[in-house]
């Protein structure tokens, strides 16, 4: 598939549509599945250790970060059977930080690069701002694309530009944001995460959290129908990231439903399907401590963050 | 416009007629049904009686006379409205209203929860004196709490004059549906002293500070203030009774606290609720819970996002014990049962209040 604007508008536009009210029917019908006792541990620790413990706020301070860091580790201090979760996300400046911490644990450091949230930067500021991260030693990047390219039908734009960044990653694994909550339609979803993954996109990821509307269930499972067929036609393997307005463990465990019933167990694995979340976590530790003690947790015995 | 007046008049009358029928079907068998099927309400049972004994024939006279478009065919005033439509229909077993002509609206007592008012998450019901109840699991009591927590901040930061303006428009909403009390087997004495207990807690908001709080001698040149704030989420078990029920659920709000209750009279409870939710207070400060204190008390006593438990209503000293022992898990603050059977007509004292307050001391210097 090359890279020329004739072909990818051809290809792109020649995807099917999305059946608006299949695909939110579905969602929903999956959202309805009751998951309970062992199996809800199980759900809970996996989505412990989907995590991308996320803190993108223009107050985050080395302070914080290495806290979050700690937290990333060692999710619940009072119980060391608890996983850890698969990577934390900040951004560039706060790499050096979090890396001091996370060297050596497994633990992944992903960055969100390339003029987050908004993507309203020249090429060559989004580039140096990925060779940043990746040098401060993260080892995953999150970029935006640009939505105003996209939506003005500049497919070529768009898919080079994701081409140059992956290059730019390295060996670190590249993130696509596609802010499904600026694209409008499910065609577009589908659109963006098709042209994502020819471009080179090692996951798809909903949203940056920053506009009001970000993940949902049907958007993930349009998403999560594209890396399917990516996969059928190309052999190819492309992760999943929905993240935002994903608070509570029954959403988390919705997804994990969607994941089962969509892809199946291939993609139920923190190698390729995230969270991106930053209160989920405690929520997932509260249910966690509530099967482990027989009563309900309270905030006040968790971390604020 | 002159065609108007006939169909209103021909519903009074229709209604006049039904009156007397139903009165004269019914007559004293009726009303020795209803005491066979529920000896134990002698309240609401009183007051059906009560509306017996006015003779429908004059009843539905008066009606038709002096009515005028009132298509209902109830007369002026609300008193012998009641007893007009006691005349009129019954309330059976089931313990809706029937009129003849129209199907009753059978009324199912829901939770009361963050405002709103929600059946029961597990969609149980149960039976109390012919009235379909919501029947509260843990996952209700779950949710009051986290409605009660969302609540607390903004109740407690609230002014102490404001809140008790709240409660004293609670009041005036209590006394404003005295009837709807009265016919649920509440008696007018406890109805007033129930209306006079929110009013006094209303006068203790922006009080208990002054009485309970301190400006302590220190050896420094600090000034040493106590103040005393809300503990946060308080569960409460309440007593039958509705004085009862105030008596619980006053002291724990008017310092900022919110509440989680479980009701043990439910009818009267959900009425209160119904109260609350056109007082101004701010949904999820009270949450009320109908069913078995057994089955979900236990799951409040053990929460960790509960501060304080109120076991007032315990009767069971099995169950209070087990419940003293939950709330110790996480240092709950706990009105322990009473000894012997309360008696809430007493003055309550300032301890309802305090029982359920933390106590901030702020070094602050002198500076010299």
């Amino acid at each position: 598939m090359s890279g020329s604007a004739f072909n990818l508008r051809s290809f792109l536009h020649g995807l099917p549509g999305v059946d608006k009210v299949g695909v939110e029917a579905r969602a929903a019908a999956l959202g309805t599945r009751s998951v309970k006792t062992t199996a809800k541990a199980a759900a809970i620790d996996l989505a412990i250790r989907m995590v991308d413990l996320t803190t993108l706020e223009g107050a985050d301070t080395p302070g914080k970060v290495r806290a979050l860091s700690a937290k990333a580790l060692r999710p619940d201090p009072a119980d060391p059977t608890c996983p850890s979760v698969a990577a934390l996300c900040v951004y560039p400046a706060m790499v050096p930080v979090a890396a001091e911490v996370l060297a050596g644990s497994g633990v992944h450091l992903a960055s969100v690069a390339t003029a987050f949230p908004s993507g309203q930067a020249p090429l060559e500021v989004k580039l140096a701002d990925t060779r940043d991260a990746v040098a401060g030693g993260a080892d995953e990047i999150d970029m935006v694309i640009s939505r105003g390219a996209f939506l003005s039908g500049r497919y070529d734009f768009v898919y080079d530009e994701i081409v140059a960044v992956k290059e730019a990653c390295g060996s670190a694994h590249l993130k696509v944001i596609l802010e499904t909550g600026e694209l409008g339609t499910y065609d577009n979803v589908r659109r963006a995460s098709w042209l994502a993954m020819l471009a080179g996109a090692d996951f798809i990821k909903t949203s940056t959290g920053k506009v009001p509307v970000a993940a949902t269930l049907p958007v993930t499972l349009v998403m999560l129908e594209a890396v399917r067929d990516f996969r059928a036609q190309t052999g190819r393997q492309v992760g999943v990231k929905p993240a935002g307005g994903i608070r509570t463990t029954k959403d988390a465990i919705k997804y994990l439903v969607l994941i089962n019933e969509t892809v199946g167990d291939d993609w139920l694995d923190p190698d390729w399907f995230r969270f991106g979340a930053s209160s989920l976590l405690n929520d997932l530790l509260m249910q966690r401590t509530k099967l482990t003690t027989g009563h309900y947790a309270g905030p006040d015995y968790f971390t604020l963050d | 416009m002159p065609k108007s007046p006939s169909p209103a008049k021909a519903a009074v009358a229709k209604a006049a007629a039904v009156a007397k029928a139903a009165g004269s079907a019914k007559g004293p068998t009726g009303a020795k049904r209803d005491r066979q099927a529920s000896p134990a309400k002698s309240g609401r049972e009183a007051a059906r009686a009560q509306g017996d004994l006015v003779p429908p024939p004059a009843e539905g006279s008066s009606a038709s006379s002096s009515a005028g478009g009132d298509p209902v065919g109830g007369p002026a005033t609300a008193g012998s409205g009641r007893a007009t439509s006691a005349a009129a229909g019954d309330r059976g077993a089931s313990g809706a209203v029937v009129r003849s002509g129209r199907l009753a609206v059978r009324k199912t007592y829901k939770l009361y929860i963050g405002g709103a008012f929600p059946r029961s998450e597990s969609g149980r019901t149960y039976l109390v004196d012919g009235d379909n109840v919501a029947l509260a699991s843990r996952k209700d009591a779950r949710d009051a709490v986290v409605a009660a927590r969302k609540a607390q901040p903004k109740w407690a930061g609230a002014t102490a004059y404001n809140r008790g303006q709240v409660l004293y428009r609670i009041a005036e909403m209590v006394e404003a549906r005295r009837d709807e009390f009265l016919a649920l087997g509440v008696a007018a004495g406890e109805l007033d002293a129930a209306v006079d207990r929110w009013v006094w807690y209303a006068g203790w908001s922006d009080k208990i500070a002054q009485v309970h709080g301190s400006a302590n001698p220190v050896a420094g040149p600090y000034f040493n203030i106590s103040a005393p704030e809300p503990t946060g989420v308080v569960g409460v078990v309440a007593p039958a009774s509705f004085l009862g029920l105030i008596s619980v659920i006053a002291p724990a709000v008017v310092t900022g606290n919110t509440v989680v209750v479980l009701a043990a009279a439910p009818q009267v409870a959900v009425t209160l609720a119904e109260v609350l939710a056109t007082s101004d207070v701010p949904g999820g400060v009270v949450n009320i819970l109908t069913g078995h204190a057994a089955e979900t008390a236990p799951w409040l006593a053990s929460h960790d996002d509960v501060n304080a438990l109120d076991l007032t209503g315990v009767a069971d000293p099995a169950l209070a014990t087990e419940l003293e022992r939950a709330a110790a898990g996480n240092l709950k603050r706990v009105v322990r049962p009473p000894a012997d059977t309360p008696d809430f007509t007493a003055d309550p004292g300032l301890h309802p209040m305090t029982a359920l307050l933390e106590t901030k001391t702020v070094w602050h210097p002198k500076g010299f």
